[in-house]
């Protein structure tokens, strides 16, 4: 089985160490991991702003980078529903204007070989228990592309409630959004910053050491928040959580 | 549309003071919880809720794209069973005709059932510049009325008021509009609305001239339909000699058959009730009960300019249930008043823009009043998928394009604002079409990465006012890759 890493621009730049982890996680399961280092952004930010155009050709690279790979891989909710929801639709558009039907033909490749991680190993690999643990307490934010963009459903809490140590608290208002949203985090920052402080409170009442979720947009997003607010709380991907071992707790 | 007052400020800047307004959001909050919670259990007793919300969806599908066939058998209809239809192309037209079949009866006074179309075109400030008064009879718009405010919810339009501050409203103007309050009213919820309906009913009983908007109109006999919760409404629709019905043109359904769906979608999706306590249907007059004249004012306003874009023109489905208000979180910080027009929240979101154009600084921002996390689509009856909508709308922002206005088709410019983001749009793409420059990028930061301010300036500040920025790591993953695997794939 080959499969591609897509480690996307946001965790390539800034989390590094989420992809680190996935690597360590699905090589750790005996999954054969590689890294076209043609790969670059999925076209989220642009295409989300309104600039489709500009997300067209990202679209293509995509198509091209992981070309030859069986299965794509990433540790975003949110790219990955990029993928299977816009990919289509910026083809269909290019075509419809007269631009030939190269991104549309992208988007079909693209779409049944992107996964989101954790619809990659309960899905594909079978497995909910991947041998990690983390002996905290954590809780859980589904967030809005996981939720409801992707349908990730209980995959991501059964794999959480097969870690070794990790106690789950539940999140009051888990599945309402933390206010990232891309760039409405800046566009409308107060509003914005209004719904992370209420999700920040949500997940200090828990009292949990971390709060986790599948995306680090809306994680760096909450977690700044909890740092602002001078909170001891952790913000980690569940990637993290997962790869994570008692030989080796932070890869 | 009737166009946004100039210098209606931006979504942003009017979120502002909402979101700095401790008591508004806690109203809000409460309020919005508490129906939400309320709804998901309403709708859960269904078994066929998915068939029911497909059927809502398709119904309203199938009408739109034959909607001029429908509107002249509406026409039909109605003229058949006594009553006169008029078609209004826009706000200045229907008040044009609202005010002169007022005059023509003589009467100084009307009644009024709360009507979404009928504030979309501003009709009672057109009455009042000829010497009309209009009287709102729905609790919550009396309340609005009252306290010369704003509706901030399509349904609950006074949900940014407390009951200390209606109870305030009541006793301070009541007398300047009818019967004043009883003496000593209290702030309790049955000695409000016992006060309001005294001062009501002095009101039905007097009135010569009934308005009203509709929720449904039926192709095939001509009936209207008018949901309610207080009877207020039966009250306006039947008591008066004239009644008058402004209706937007895309409320038609075809059939009987139709209202079936419909009246099993919107009650449980607006007020979590099985079925509304009032339900009243009027097919044009009878000889010997109701109204003696109905005239009915078809709206379009921008309806067909809407109906003309192909994704933009599901949001014509909508049946104004404000399901996507209370669940919206931007709307439950923001409040209703932010969006700068009748229709608040998901919904206002993508059809003012739509109705009204996006020339105007409130209109263009609209499209980015949500952070795009789809609560509004999961709720939404009849399924309206919003991320689709308000992205072709930010599109349409930022990069102009194809549109419909006024019958005719234009291309529009980008709105003002965006030269810069768009530079840096393209920008970014070229960098990521070229993983070389991104490298680079990547490295400059890496490296740079102590020199990091925690507050960043120019846009960045929108960020780090409320956050802080995550630590940047020594080194990307591609560069981590590369060192510990090589550069193979
Ligand atoms: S858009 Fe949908 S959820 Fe919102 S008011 Fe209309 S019908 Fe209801």
């Amino acid at each position: 089985m080959r499969v591609a890493l897509f480690v996307t621009c946001v965790n390539d730049t800034l989390y590094p160490r989420t992809g680190r982890a996935v690597v360590r996680l699905l090589e750790r399961l005996g999954v054969e991991v590689g890294f076209p280092a043609e790969q670059s952004c999925c076209g989220q930010p642009q295409y989300n702003t309104g600039y489709r155009r500009e997300a067209e050709p990202l679209v293509r690279r995509f198509d091209r980078a992981f070309a030859g790979y069986e299965y794509v891989v990433t540790p975003s909710g949110s790219c990955a529903a990029m993928v299977r929801d816009a990919y289509p639709r910026i083809g269909a558009e290019a075509a419809a204007e007269g631009r030939g039907t190269e991104a549309a033909e992208a988007a079909a490749r693209a779409v049944p070989r992107t996964y989101e991680l954790t619809e990659f190993l309960v899905d594909v690999l079978g497995v909910t228990d991947v041998g990690a643990c983390f002996p905290h307490t954590v809780t859980y934010h589904p967030t809005c592309h996981g939720l409801r963009a992707l349908g990730l459903g209980d995959r991501p809490r059964r794999l959480l409630s097969r870690v070794r140590g990790l106690q789950l608290r539940e999140l009051d208002g888990a599945e309402e959004c933390c206010g990232f949203g891309g760039t409405f985090a800046v566009k409308n920052p107060d509003v914005s910053a209004a719904m992370g402080a209420d999700k920040a409170r949500a997940v200090e009442a828990t009292g949990a050491e971390a709060v986790c979720a599948v995306d680090n947009s809306c994680l760096a997003h909450i977690g700044g928040v909890l740092a602002r607010r001078g909170s001891r709380v952790r913000a980690v991907h569940l990637a993290e959580i997962l790869a994570a071992t008692e030989e080796e707790p932070h890869g | 549309m009737s166009g946004t007052q100039p210098g209606t400020p931006a979504f942003p800047e009017a979120a502002r003071d909402a979101v700095r307004d401790g008591t508004l959001r806690g109203n809000l909050r409460h309020a919005t919880r508490t129906i939400r919670g309320k709804r998901a259990r309403a709708v859960a007793e269904l078994d066929d809720w998915a068939e029911l919300r497909a059927a809502g969806k398709a119904i309203k599908d199938r009408t739109l794209r034959h909607l001029d066939h429908y509107l002249v058998r509406l026409e039909r209809s109605v003229t058949a069973a006594g009553g006169t239809v008029h078609w209004a192309a826009d706000a200045a037209e229907a008040n044009r005709i609202v005010t002169g079949l007022v005059k023509a009866t003589g009467e100084r006074e009307v009644v009024k059932v709360k009507s979404m179309a009928t504030q979309e075109i501003g009709l009672n400030e057109a009455l009042e510049a000829e010497g009309v008064r209009a009287y709102e009879t729905d609790l919550a718009e009396l309340i609005v009325q009252l306290g010369r405010d704003r509706p901030s919810h399509t349904l609950v339009p006074a949900i940014h008021r407390n009951r200390g501050e209606i109870r305030d409203v009541f006793a301070r103007e009541m007398a300047a509009w009818g019967r004043p309050a009883p003496d000593g009213l209290t702030d309790r919820p049955a000695d409000l609305a016992e006060a309001a309906r005294l001062h009501l009913r002095e009101k039905f009983l007097r009135a010569g001239v009934g308005i009203s908007g509709a929720n449904f109109m039926v192709a095939e006999t001509g009936t209207l339909v008018v949901v309610e919760s207080e009877g207020n409404g039966r009250m306006c629709l039947t008591l008066p000699e004239t009644l008058i019905s402004v209706v937007g043109i895309e409320k038609v359904v075809p059939t009987w058959r139709d209202l079936e769906v419909f009246l099993q979608l919107l009650p449980r999706s607006s007020t979590a009730e099985r079925m509304n306590p009032y339900t009243t249907m009027w097919t044009g007059t009878a000889d010997g009960d109701g109204p003696r004249a109905f005239h009915l004012v078809l709206l379009d306003n921008g309806r067909t300019d809407t109906l003309a874009d192909e994704v933009g023109r599901q949001a014509l489905r909508c049946i104004r249930c404000s399901a996507c208000l209370n669940v919206c979180p931007v709307y439950e910080r923001a409040g209703g008043h932010a969006y700068g027009s009748v229709y608040p929240g998901p919904i206002g979101a993508i059809l003012s823009p739509q109705l009204r154009g996006t020339g105007s600084a409130v209109d263009a921002s609209l499209p980015y009043a949500s952070s795009l996390c789809g609560a509004c689509t999961d709720v939404c009856p009849v399924a309206i998928d919003f991320p689709e909508v308000l992205i072709h709308l930010r599109e349409r922002v930022v990069q102009g394009g194809e549109a419909t206005r006024n019958g005719v088709r234009v291309r529009l410019r980008p709105a003002k604002g965006h030269a810069a983001e768009r530079a840096a749009m393209r920008a970014a793409r070229w960098a990521l079409d070229h993983p070389a420059a991104l490298r680079a990028g990547q490295r400059l930061v890496s490296r740079t990465r102590r020199l990091h301010p925690a507050r960043l300036p120019g846009p960045g500040r929108a960020w780090t006012d409320a956050r802080e920025l995550p630590e940047v790591p020594p080194e990307p993953f591609r560069d981590w890759w590369r060192r510990t695997r090589g550069d193979a794939r």
